[in-house]
């Protein structure tokens, strides 16, 4: 394992190395059944560079995210460990940062977590003690300097490659490239944004990034969720803060005609794929095919992104 | 502020179901300006309770009284010669006020008729707003004068969620984005940069984390 890599695994060589990185996303399964889990990890083997393991998504709860990221590093894919603030106090992260890496587990995305009040316990009590920019720090912290975050050192520091995510569509979008700007200050290695639907834009948005140079300093995957159905792109542009689908979108998915709706999802999730590659600033794409990954090898196969680097 | 909201009446009935005589003690502090607990809402609470007995066919004898301030032993003393020769009595101070009326009269019982939810202040007539969470280190000068530790739904001290949107919280349309506030604000302002470095994490020691919290001023102490 090269000296100057700061985690060594998989994703960061990808990147490191020059490569357009390819990721993938796995929620696990509502119980504790690993079976299901390894059947919706298996699709995935060899054909992303790493696969994001959910943590409590949407405030429903699930297996623990660590758990399936260990789950997954027994079934030979690397996982991108999430973690949300909601769910943990400073303690609870730091103990479970020391478990992952303890796992084998090297890639972790720092995230807020979406509120409890969509989940399914909306009575719980969050916990919010640190939020997602001082978790990415606290992640910096203990892998760099090797220390808790009262200072006091730590036995065999964490190996991570720290992520972070960015949506460019969200208010006020004047902000958004500035809190990009932090989150790279913070100490996040690489950014995986919110799904990507208008390209008008996420193009201003990517140009911001370039013109202040954080395409240099951190490597921005650009988020990719194929539309499965009319219903979704409805419900998406509707019900979902944050998100952004151009009405001529629907209107696409709608004129593809019966059966043929989630053809034409896959083939605007090729094109964006397509125009990504090229973009300046853009390091890689993160599909993130929810409750779709079987779909995932013909996606990366018609994508042009198989077969993956070994590294 | 302290500001609170009635409880529903079933749920105030159910209290007092085993009582005949009560006594309804308000508040003329936050209450008062609330217009949940003060004088007026303590006559309205006692002709619906009493309405509500009468119906049942068992009615409820209930008197009135409104003290200065529920949170001070000096006013609390006042209702020494009454308050025991009731069946309960209910209180429609914040959740302070039966806590102390609870401690200075051991053998009776005490109800709160409200819920106490924040601190804060009245945005229109009517309405009330949360604008500060206690957490016994204020912060406010930071985020233009604005607090995102009452006011953004997960407390953050970095800058708004991805699920802010139209100048509203991702939690419900009728919450303002602090965030999307705070970040115009210093855009008008011209001071966006106070706004890039990244704040540390915050010690709530000094907040309820840190256990009950007690203040002292010396001077007054005897």
């Amino acid at each position: 394992m090269s000296d100057d890599l700061k985690s060594g695994s998989n994703l960061e060589k990808v990147l490191k190395a020059g490569h357009f990185a390819f990721t993938g996303e796995c929620g696990p399964p509502k119980g504790a059944n690993v079976d299901h889990l390894k059947e919706k990890i298996a699709p995935l083997k060899g054909v992303v560079d790493a696969v994001n393991v959910t943590d409590n998504q949407t405030a429903v709860v699930r297996m623990s995210s660590w758990a399936a990221s260990t789950v997954m590093v027994q079934e030979g894919v690397e996982p991108n460990f999430q973690m949300v603030c909601r769910d943990r106090n400073r303690l609870a992260m730091m103990s479970d940062i020391l478990g992952i890496s303890a796992m084998g587990i090297r890639n972790m995305l720092c995230l807020s977590g979406d509120h409890q009040r969509f989940g399914n316990h909306p009575q719980a009590k969050n916990v919010f003690d640190i939020d997602s920019m001082q978790l990415i720090a606290l992640a910096k912290q203990m892998r760099d300097q090797g220390t808790f975050l009262n200072d006091e050192e730590i036995d065999v520091p964490p190996r991570l490659f720290i992520g972070a995510a960015a949506n460019p569509f969200a208010e006020p979008h004047e902000f958004r490239v500035y809190r990009l700007s932090k989150k790279i200050a913070a100490g996040a290695d690489f950014i995986q944004t919110q799904c990507i639907y208008n390209m008008d834009r996420f193009r201003d948005f990517i140009k911001q990034a370039v013109d202040m140079g954080l395409h240099e300093k951190c490597s921005i995957l650009a988020g990719v969720t194929p539309m499965k159905s009319v219903g979704m792109a409805k419900y998406m542009a509707k019900m979902v803060p944050g998100m952004d689908v151009p009405d001529d979108l629907v209107q696409r998915l709608q004129g593809a005609g019966k059966g043929k709706v989630a053809e034409e999802g896959i083939r605007f999730a090729l094109e964006q794929i397509q125009e990504f590659q090229e973009m300046e600033g853009v390091a890689g794409v993160h599909l993130m095919a929810i409750e779709w990954e079987h779909r995932v090898p013909e996606i990366a196969e018609r994508a042009g992104m198989l077969p993956r680097p070994a590294l | 502020m302290i500001i609170a909201d009635r409880k529903p009446l079933n749920e105030i009935l159910e209290m007092i179901q085993d009582c005949d005589h009560i006594l309804l003690i308000g508040c003329k502090g936050c209450v008062t300006v609330c217009n949940v607990g003060g004088a007026k809402e303590v006559g309205i609470l006692a002709s619906a309770l009493k309405i509500a007995r009468k119906k049942e066919g068992r009615p409820l004898e209930v008197d009135e009284r409104t003290i200065e301030r529920q949170c001070d032993p000096e006013y609390i003393e006042q209702v020494k010669d009454v308050v025991e020769s009731y069946d309960a009595v209910v209180s429609m101070a914040c959740g302070v006020g039966p806590q102390f009326l609870s401690t200075a009269y051991p053998n009776q019982r005490f109800f709160p008729a409200v819920n106490t939810t924040s601190f804060g202040g009245a945005v229109q007539h009517g309405v009330w707003e949360e604008r500060c969470a206690g957490c016994g280190q204020c912060v406010i000068h930071y985020f233009g004068g604005m607090c995102p530790i009452a006011r953004c739904s997960k407390s953050l001290l970095n800058g708004p969620c991805g699920g802010s949107a139209g100048g509203k919280c991702e939690i419900s349309k009728d919450v303002d984005c602090i965030w999307d506030l705070i970040v115009r604000k210093k855009m008008e302002q011209g001071r966006l940069d106070d706004l890039m470095d990244v704040k540390p994490p915050k010690s709530w020691d000094t907040a309820r984390d840190g256990g009950p919290r007690r203040s002292v001023r010396e001077e007054l102490v005897q």
